[in-house]
């Protein structure tokens, strides 16, 4: 590195941030955003937690109708992401470079996953809310779609960086296609995609609260009622209730992350 | 010569797998998964739905939203603006969030700080993102009075968790070299971030500052429509809970694709340019 290439990136960098500083000063116009209202706010909000967001012995008693909520949610997101899995698997194997049937349907598989995963969630819920109603199968489906989207990306992109040499070492031998993703992909790439699957497991129970909340189903659906009763006690609970089942959720893909990767 | 012990299957055949624990950890797993699923479907609450006409419909509607997308009760220029909105709102949770990470990051990898604090640091960011960000959102809109305020820190909060992680992994990963020659040179602690860490990392944070804000911009359509955070997935959900009228509905979605997958081809070529490994 000399010192023109030196005094070049500083320039860069002045610029880029100049740059930065002019978005946020235009962003904050549009919102009407206010920095100083912002900062105030963080204290403000933190004491109001403390003292309105306690769990208090009343509260209690609503503890079972939370937990059943918590686990029809919990239970959605898991089915929602296993069965977007398989089909992920297929979209991938078929998306993949290394595994690809023909062109087309590689093209056909990444640009399903394409728009389905940028159609944000929310688009999902609310049109399906529509002809589904308000049950279960509509944020399950909300939340298949989403996670097929992001998925199949996850699995195209390990199929292409793990498999380029058995497979060539497969097809040298005259196996089949079949042989080839039965016996080289997915075994080789099976412990990445578990874990995918795992972190998608996490996120959709988030994302389902999200969702619950629109669809009016699961534990988003109580924590709206609360919220709108103006029961922060409960509120509490419910929050509480959601932050154990992800950190359990997270500890477990944790460990089973660490011993098969 | 080690044939002294060969496990063999009930009727005789040797064992060609040696299951690890890797492998046996990987099929419980999937198992256990496969079980959930099923017992899921005992679960889910059923009420009021006519799953044959649902699913007629639903292709109807799909049909109407992306084949006649129209405006009806937004004007275009409107409709322009309020994705300008959610596109600020998303900017301004990445870019505090980002100068908040960087400073949590410095605290949080293990090469720069004391094993305490950075254990302190992750343990309060795994909180922080056990809870969904609509979650946070609706705390602060009570706190902080439903605007652009509640929403921008509702979505710092995890915007500052992702980062975090992301940043202290890029710093821990700076060459050991770098820090021991500043160290002995006299350099303090704060010469050694920013002339040692800082320069090494900073394309490497800049474009993971760009994936959060791709993933922020479809947190922000989402916490239009449930937190009622404005923008234009507040439209969204006007359009469809309160109009229904899906033809805006649809031209809401076309809009919110085109600015995603802007995002998303600029945050690709990012990944291919600077994580090579990753990217194929």
């Amino acid at each position: 590195m000399n010192e023109k290439t030196l005094r070049k990136n500083r320039w860069q960098t002045v610029i880029l941030l100049l740059i930065i500083i002019v978005l946020t000063y235009v962003s904050s116009a549009i919102t009407s955003f206010n920095f100083v209202d912002g900062l105030v706010t963080i204290p403000k909000a933190i004491g109001w937690m403390f003292s309105n967001l306690m769990v208090t012995q009343e509260t209690l008693d609503k503890l079972p109708t939370i937990l059943e909520k918590l686990a029809e949610t919990t239970f959605m997101s898991i089915a929602a992401t296993t069965i977007a899995a398989v089909v992920s698997l297929f979209l991938g194997v078929f998306g993949s470079k290394t595994t690809k049937v023909n062109n087309f349907l590689s093209v056909f598989a990444r640009f399903i996953a394409s728009v389905s995963r940028n159609i944000p969630v929310v688009a999902w819920s609310l049109v399906l809310l529509l002809s589904f109603g308000q049950n279960s199968v509509t944020g399950f489906l909300a939340l298949f779609v989403g996670t097929v989207g992001f998925l199949t990306r996850a699995f195209i992109e390990s199929i292409d960086e793990a498999s380029q040499s058995s497979v060539e070492a497969l097809t040298a031998t005259g196996a089949t296609y079949f042989q080839i993703v039965g016996k080289a992909v997915i075994p080789q790439c099976l412990p990445q995609m578990i874990s995918w699957v795992l972190f998608m497991v996490e996120t959709n129970i988030r994302n389902a609260t999200l969702v619950g909340i629109l669809t009016g189903t699961g534990i988003g659906y109580t924590f709206d009622m609360y919220y709108k009763m103006l029961n922060y006690n409960a509120v509490a609970l419910v929050t509480l209730c959601i932050v154990i089942t992800v950190i359990i959720v997270d500890l477990m893909s944790n460990y089973v992350r660490k011993v098969i990767l | 010569m080690e044939a002294t012990y060969i496990k063999r299957k009930k009727d005789g055949r040797i064992h060609i797998k040696s299951g690890n624990k890797g492998d046996r950890v990987l099929r419980w797993t999937v198992v256990i998964l496969t079980i959930l699923t099923f017992v899921a479907f005992l679960f889910f609450n059923y009420a009021g739905l006519e799953l044959g006409s649902a699913i007629t419909e639903t292709a109807y509607n799909l049909k109407v939203m992306f084949l006649e997308p129209a405006l009806s009760h937004l004007s275009l220029g409107e409709a322009i603006y309020q994705v300008g909105v959610t596109l600020s709102l998303a900017f301004l949770a990445t870019i505090i969030g980002a100068v908040i990470a960087f400073f949590l990051s410095l605290m949080a990898a293990t090469n720069l700080a004391p094993v305490g604090i950075t254990r302190i640091v992750r343990v309060f960011v795994a909180f922080i993102r056990a809870v969904p960000t609509v979650l946070w959102v609706l705390i602060f809109a009570i706190a902080a009075g439903l605007g652009s305020e509640a929403a921008v820190l509702g979505m710092l909060f995890h915007s500052i968790a992702y980062l975090v992680k992301a940043f202290s992994e890029a710093f821990e990963e700076v060459d050991k070299g770098i820090l021991e020659a500043l160290q002995s040179a006299g350099g303090s602690w704060w010469h050694i971030v920013k002339s040692g860490v800082l320069p090494s990392t900073f394309t490497y944070l800049l474009s993971w500052v760009f994936l959060r804000f791709e993933i922020n911009f479809g947190v922000a359509v989402a916490m239009g429509a449930a937190a009622g955070a404005g923008g234009i997935g507040f439209d969204l959900f006007m359009a469809s809970s309160f109009y229904f009228d899906l033809r805006e509905v649809g031209f809401i979605t076309y809009a919110i694709l085109i600015v995603a997958f802007l995002l998303e081809v600029i945050s690709t070529r990012l990944k291919k340019r600077y994580f090579p490994a990753t990217s194929d």
